[in-house]
């Protein structure tokens, strides 16, 4: 498994870019031809990390998030989303359904959207230091798009 | 983001557009400043005009439905287009009754 394209992104923890940034990681997956459904996982998995740094790492003090994707020549696309915030005592509490610890009306259910939107997701937290996510989706190859 | 309307005791909040955590937080402000105020028996919303949605969404409705049973009145989701309804599905908000 080879990288066959690679980008770099960080921006200020702000709500404000929660578009900003799952539009930007839509547009770079976008040379693997997804299909829409496809892109929507992506776009909705990335939201849910951004919005974890903005709200929990960060808070209202603020930071930066980064943002590493990289596609593969086995049609899969690796999105790596970063911060130096507090850090997650117990990952795998944290990413039970419904655990919150809570902020303006938070489901808990941001880690459920990531598991069951992409094929596999990761993460690797230390408290005080910060948390990097790390989500794998291979983008099925449609063969009505294959040139001759 | 949010338009709201106001008939015979029936409140519909037109969402569009992508509803996120940033655009949460103005949606939540509008629609209970309307509600507190006007008191629907009804509260409706309508989610046909929205392109996408993570689980800040699932936050709103649930935040409305605890919120309309606090003033004594219903809460109504309606015209939930399908991506959409893909991060309704994996909540179980429809145990609440309130998705048509
Ligand atoms: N990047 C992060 N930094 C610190 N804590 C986090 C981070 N991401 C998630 N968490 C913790 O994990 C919990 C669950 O996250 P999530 O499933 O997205 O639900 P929600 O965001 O609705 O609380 C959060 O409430 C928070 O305590
Ligand atoms: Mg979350």
């Amino acid at each position: 498994m080879n990288v066959v394209n690679e980008m770099n992104l960080s921006f200020s923890a702000k709500s404000i870019n929660e578009s900003f940034a799952r539009s930007a990681v839509s547009a770079f997956v976008l040379s693997l031809d997804p299909t829409i459904a496809e892109l929507s996982d992506i776009k909705t998995a990335v939201s849910e990390a951004v919005t974890n740094c903005i709200v929990h790492a960060y808070g209202y003090q603020g930071g930066i998030i980064y943002i590493n994707a990289k596609i593969t020549d086995t049609n899969k696309v690796i999105i790596k989303i970063r911060d130096k915030g507090c850090g997650i005592e117990n990952v795998r509490q944290a990413m039970e359904p419904l655990y919150t610890t809570g902020g303006e009306e938070r489901a808990g259910l941001g880690f459920a959207v990531m598991q069951s939107f992409m094929d596999k997701v990761s993460v690797r937290s230390t408290p005080s230091k910060g948390t990097t996510v790390t989500m794998e989706k291979a983008i099925i190859r449609c063969v009505k798009n294959e040139r001759p | 983001m949010v338009e709201i309307e106001n008939n015979e005791n029936v409140m519909t909040a037109v969402l569009s557009g992508d509803i996120d955590h940033h655009r949460c937080a103005v949606i939540r402000k509008k629609i209970d400043a309307r509600a507190d105020s006007e008191r629907p028996k009804v509260l409706v919303l309508d989610f046909s005009r929205v392109q996408f949605m993570d689980s800040s969404g699932v936050g709103l409705v649930m935040g409305r439905y605890r919120q309309m049973s606090l003033l004594g009145g219903r809460l109504k989701v309606i015209n939930v287009p399908e991506n959409i309804d893909k991060v309704f599905r994996l909540s179980g908000l429809e145990r609440l009754g309130v998705m048509e």
